[in-house]
């Protein structure tokens, strides 16, 4: 269960910021997704290449046990949208300290 | 090619693209190195776990640093290509997958799809910030 309490543990501690920090990423979720399918496909090609040639592997014991075709762990593919989704929100909060949109623009 | 190679090589391609296709300008931006600062410490959290606790091991052919398959159990904390646990490629991987992301998702916003509403402000500034005259 490691991969998948180190996945869970990035989406708690970056998503808070959505409502505390008011990012208001998830509210331009088409944005979102298109980010996330654009950023994810190249990545998880080279992930699965990497698998597929030996790079890098995984520990059984460690994982759910749910594996994708090319022996890629599911928390592996989920690694990099939570990862991605996790950068967005750091940078929006980043903005919503330093730059914060106006009052007015409350929607 | 090894996981060093395609490792340095994605921070060049992201590069281009941010600075000279998509135009994005991330890499100049202090807004964003604000933010790399703030994850890349996550980063060596969360990966120190998935690398030391052996839950995602390397070939030492692919690394600079020393492979699980060489040297079998915990990886060295620092040293031996390294850094807490990871392997130091590591950085370069994380970098090329935050500045692709954030350069995309500035880039769709600039295109008009979604460029708001703007982040912010936060919650306990709720209230405190300056509004116009006639509200």
């Amino acid at each position: 269960m490691t991969y998948a309490l180190v996945l869970a543990f990035i989406v708690v501690g970056s998503g808070w910021l959505e409502l505390v920090l008011r990012t208001r990423v998830f509210r331009r979720w088409k944005r979102l997704l298109l980010t996330l399918v654009v950023v994810c496909l190249p990545f998880l090609l080279w992930d699965a290449y990497a698998i597929s040639v030996g790079h890098w592997w995984f520990e059984p014991s460690q994982l759910v046990g749910v594996s994708l075709p090319g022996g890629m762990p599911l928390e592996e593919l989920l690694f990099f949208p939570v990862v991605a989704l996790a950068a967005i929100l750091t940078l929006e909060a980043v903005r919503s300290v330093l730059d914060p949109a106006p009052a007015e623009e409350d929607a | 090619m090894s996981y060093t190679a395609i490792a340095l090589l994605s921070v060049a391609v992201v590069l281009v693209l941010d600075l000279l296709v998509l135009r994005t300008r991330m890499v100049l931006r202090p807004h964003f190195w604000i933010a790399y600062a703030i994850m890349i410490g996550f980063q060596f959290l969360t990966n120190a776990v998935l690398t030391g606790s052996q839950t995602v091991q390397y070939a030492d052919a692919a690394i600079v640093g020393v492979g699980n398959d060489t040297l079998p159990g915990q990886p060295p904390f620092i040293g031996g290509g390294r850094l807490f646990y990871a392997p130091v490629e590591d950085v370069s991987f994380g970098f090329a997958l935050v500045l692709l992301t954030l350069a995309v998702w500035q880039f769709i916003g600039d295109r008009g799809l979604q460029a708001g509403p703007r982040s912010g402000p936060p919650m306990w500034r709720r209230g405190a910030s300056p509004r116009s005259p006639g509200r």
